[in-house]
């Protein structure tokens, strides 16, 4: 991992509230990240944990009203992306950020061919002839893996199936050749063979590519597979951040530490009973001033709940967010 | 540990369930998907059996046309002794009691007008002839077994989170004290945090009410730790009926070994030998001759893409279709399942 190195995307004390009718939703407080080169972040919470809303945020995707990003920095290469116009946050929408969402069938337009769709982006921030961009293009759609990838240009979106309209996605995403690529919870709607087949072609192309990648999703496994760091989400805030190894092994934060009990394992002893993390995720309907996760805590003490801890360093590389000292187990 | 010598409580035997396709302008029939094609087992009282599969395989349209939501198009299907599939419609409903269903989505399963109260009561003003006074009794009673706060009873499902809502279809289930209850997805549409609360719900339940669950899911860790058995589906057939134990630790069918293989595990460490199957699950509209696996199979040799194999016993307990697998080759040692050897052939 290149340490010390400027970090491509970096993120700090970002913001994001929505304003609904019943008051203020405070989806996403004070998230702080960095992106290296070539990294593979995974990002992990439950819906609400504002794990999307985080990543939508970076690059304005989200509409406004009713979001609001209220505060923090989005520095790509040093550039502050909350500062720009919008014009210049489109030329970097698609060229230097490419994004992948969790549904295909509802990104895609179904009207449009899908050889239309990837060379939109090609023809929109690369400058390319007709021409030139279907040549791409139709390399593009080679290099996620489809067959017959000349013939398949002219097809629909409807005539794909599920999986290969993801590598759609992918190539689409990948067609201006992005620093970084934010995959949001890309194969939760597939099954897992073609998950797996997915998570195959995401790591070789990571490989021939070397974009950094921010992968969203709620599954542990996926991230054990794929991920070289691992940010855990809860409650709209990052609560614990490492490498994938140290994380897994030695979890600080009492949500990492149950989240990982409470999935069965497919090998292995069999436990009787499922640990489960009692009680519901907060509503943010404010700033939380306790420990957002405070309620359904198995270590809980009354310093959590009148002071909303502050992320601080176990090792170089691994911060938690939490008052409780977990044993080094 | 169960009694095989008890009678199952549910058998089913040639399940078909077949969906008519209508084209042309005078939509005359044109095919049909082979959504169930000819499926056969059998659940024992008080067990759980799980049945996975990837989405298009068929398990829910199982699970359906097994208490008759469909009217199943072949095949038979007995519950605690009773012919399903030709049942009148007066003796079904008062079968119907007896069999219950929680479905995936609490959220499409719930009626948004009615209050909590009125959605567990409401199997009782249709199917028994208690007081309102005493129904109530039951509704809270039932509140209490799944964990619901007695004071909810006249909010309404908008007002709960997922996992609250699947507590009221559990309890809406159990309203009637089946003895089966077909569990469609139970936990897919939940949170992992919340997934682990429902399950455990479920099996509690099952402990103190003697129940007897199919447990339709495409989460193979979670079936892993609720099944007794389980039926592995790919495209309308069983390809696999194993116990729990031995599934897990050897699955014999390629397809079932090759979904075990792709299941990614919440280990850094774990880099098993993952099996990357090639293309897409075909049309049940349009199944390939011969075994349904065969075009994606890594062991497909030339019988498979001619002769369609049968669900046999290949050892004690555990049913494979599969032509690799041989019933008569497998030598029957007492020596415990590590003995079991399983002839291989073709290959």
């Amino acid at each position: 991992m290149p340490d010390g190195a400027a970090p491509v995307l970096d993120v700090r004390g970002l913001k994001t509230v929505f304003r609904t009718r019943s008051g203020e939703v405070h989806a996403v407080n004070h998230v702080s990240f960095s992106l290296q080169k070539g990294e593979l972040l995974g990002v992990v919470g439950e819906s609400g944990s504002g794990k999307s809303v985080t990543m939508m945020s970076l690059v304005g995707l989200l509409p406004q009203p009713p979001a609001e990003v209220r505060g923090g920095q989005v520095l790509l290469d040093g550039r502050d992306l909350l500062k720009i116009s919008l014009p210049e946050l489109q030329d970097i929408r698609g060229a230097r950020v490419g994004f992948v969402f969790q549904d295909p069938m509802t990104s895609l337009n179904p009207v449009f061919k899908v050889g239309d769709q990837i060379m939109e982006p090609l023809l929109r921030h690369m400058g390319l002839t007709k021409a030139q961009a279907r040549t791409r293009a139709i390399e593009l759609l080679e290099l996620v893996g489809i067959p017959d990838a000349a013939a398949r240009m002219s097809s629909y979106p409807h005539q794909f199936s599920g999986g290969m309209r993801q590598r759609v996605m992918i190539a689409i995403a990948l067609a201006c050749d992005p620093d970084v690529l934010i995959a949001d919870e890309p194969t939760t709607a597939l099954d897992v063979t073609i998950q797996a087949q997915i998570l195959e072609l995401v790591k070789e192309l990571r490989q021939k590519l070397g974009m950094a990648i921010v992968w969203i999703t709620h599954d542990l496994g996926v991230i054990a597979g794929i991920a070289d760091r691992v940010m855990v989400m809860y409650g709209g805030q990052v609560v614990e951040q490492g490498r994938v190894a140290e994380v897994f092994k030695h979890p600080a934060h009492p949500y990492t530490r149950a989240l990982l009990k409470t999935v069965p394992a497919l090998h292995g002893a069999r436990a009787d009973r499922l640990m489960a993390i009692e009680g519901q995720p907060p509503i943010l309907m404010a700033e939380p001033s306790s420990c957002p996760f405070a309620a359904r805590c198995a270590h809980v003490h009354d310093r959590c709940r009148v002071e909303n801890p502050q992320r601080r360093d176990l090792n170089p590389g691994h911060d938690v967010a939490c008052h409780w000292e977990a044993p080094h187990a | 540990m169960l009694d095989a010598t008890v009678a199952p409580l549910v058998q089913v035997r040639d399940l078909k369930m077949h969906f008519p396709i209508h084209s042309g302008v005078l939509r005359r029939q044109t095919g049909a998907v082979k959504a169930v094609d000819g499926i056969s087992f059998d659940i024992r009282a008080g067990e759980t059996l799980g049945l996975v599969g990837e989405s298009g395989c068929g398990k829910s349209t199982v699970g359906r046309a097994l208490i008759r939501l469909y009217e199943p198009t072949a095949g038979s299907v007995t519950i605690a002794g009773d012919e399903i599939t030709t049942m009148p419609p007066e003796a079904l409903r008062k079968k119907r009691p007896q069999m219950q269903m929680v479905f995936q989505d609490p959220q499409a399963s719930l009626n948004p007008r009615m209050t909590l109260a009125q959605i567990i009561g409401e199997p009782l003003v249709e199917h028994t002839t208690l007081s309102p006074d005493r129904r109530l009794e039951r509704i809270y009673e039932l509140m209490d077994q799944v964990g619901l706060n007695r004071r909810f009873a006249n909010r309404y499902p908008h007002e709960f989170s997922g996992g609250q809502r699947q507590r009221i279809g559990i309890a809406r289930a159990l309203a009637l004290n089946p003895k089966f209850i077909v569990c469609d997805e139970p936990i897919a549409a939940l949170d992992v945090s919340i997934q682990a609360q429902v399950v455990n719900l479920l099996e509690d339940l099952q402990d103190r009410l003697g129940l007897t669950y199919l447990f339709i899911s495409h989460d193979l860790s979670m079936v892993r730790h609720i099944a007794d058995r389980v039926a592995v589906m790919y495209l309308g057939r069983i390809v696999e009926l194993s116990p729990r134990d031995d599934l897990y630790a050897r699955p014999l069918h390629p397809y079932a070994e090759a979904l075990l293989s792709a299941v990614p595990e919440a280990d850094p460490e774990q880099k098993g030998q993952r099996i990357i199957l090639k293309g897409d699950v075909p049309s049940p509209a349009n199944p390939p001759k011969g075994c349904a696996f065969c075009t994606r199979c890594p062991k497909v040799f030339d019988r498979c893409r001619s002769d369609r194999p049968a669900l046999v016993e290949v050892a004690p307990g555990r049913q494979v279709a599969c032509h690799l697998f041989q019933p008569q080759t497998v030598p029957n040692t007492s020596n415990g399942p590590g003995e079991t050897r399983l002839q291989q052939q073709g290959v």
